[in-house]
C-alpha cells in the first residue's frame, strides 16, 4: 500500500504521459518526436513503416476485427499495434488478397510484428513521458 | 506493387528493423542501445542460420 502512494507520487498522471502514447500509437514515433528524441522517433517510425509497407508490397493479409479463431483474433491484435497504418490500409482496402506464396505469409507476419514493434515504442514513450527512462 | 523477397533477405530485413526498435527501447543510453541493437541483429541472424542447418541435418 504505502509502495503504490509512493510510486503515485513520483509518477503523476501528466498530459504528456497521456499524450505521448497515444500519438505514438497512431504515428509510429511520434510520441518520442513530441518529446524531442527526434532521432530515436525517426528510426523508429523508419524501422515500423518500412516492415507494414513491406509486409502490404509483399502481397501480406491484413486481419480484420473478428471474434472467430484465437490466430486470427491474436493475428488483429498485432496489426492494429500499427496504428495510423492499419487505419489507412484498412481506409484503402489493402491487404485482402489470398494468400498465393510463401513470402505473402512472411509479409503477413511483417505487419503483425510492425503493429507489435510500435507497442513497445508506445510503452517507451510513456516511459519517457513519466521520467522513468531519459 | 509487389515485392518478393527470398527467405533469408526477409529475415534479414526483419532482423534489422526489430533490431533497431530494441535497441531504442531496452536500453538507457545511445552506446547501450547500439550494442544491444547490434547483439540483437547477430543473434536473429545467427538464429536463422543454426535453424537452417539444423533442418538441413535432420532432412538427411
Amino acid at each position: 500500500m504505502a509502495d503504490k502512494t509512493r510510486a503515485a507520487q513520483t509518477e503523476p498522471v501528466s498530459m504528456m504521459s497521456v499524450v505521448a502514447p497515444a500519438v505514438g500509437w497512431l504515428i509510429p514515433g511520434a510520441g518520442h518526436m513530441i518529446q524531442k528524441r527526434w532521432i530515436r522517433g525517426l528510426l523508429l517510425f523508419v524501422s515500423i513503416a518500412t516492415l507494414f509497407v513491406l509486409g502490404l508490397a509483399m502481397q501480406g493479409r491484413i486481419y480484420k476485427a473478428n471474434g472467430g479463431d484465437i490466430l486470427d483474433i491474436l493475428g488483429f491484435i498485432g496489426d492494429v499495434g500499427a496504428g495510423g497504418l492499419y487505419i489507412v490500409t484498412m481506409a484503402m482496402d489493402w491487404g485482402q488478397g489470398a494468400i498465393a506464396f510463401a513470402t505473402a505469409d512472411y509479409g503477413t507476419k511483417f505487419m503483425i510484428v510492425a503493429g507489435l514493434l510500435n507497442f513497445i515504442a508506445v510503452a517507451d514513450a510513456y516511459h519517457i513521458a513519466i521520467g522513468k527512462k531519459q | 506493387m509487389t515485392i518478393t523477397l527470398n527467405h533469408f533477405s526477409a529475415a534479414a530485413v526483419f532482423a534489422l528493423f526489430a533490431s533497431i526498435v530494441f535497441g531504442i527501447t531496452h536500453r538507457e543510453t545511445t552506446r547501450e542501445m547500439v550494442r544491444y541493437g547490434l547483439y540483437c541483429f547477430v543473434m536473429f541472424l545467427g538464429g536463422v542460420l543454426v535453424a537452417g542447418w539444423a533442418m538441413w541435418l535432420v532432412r538427411r
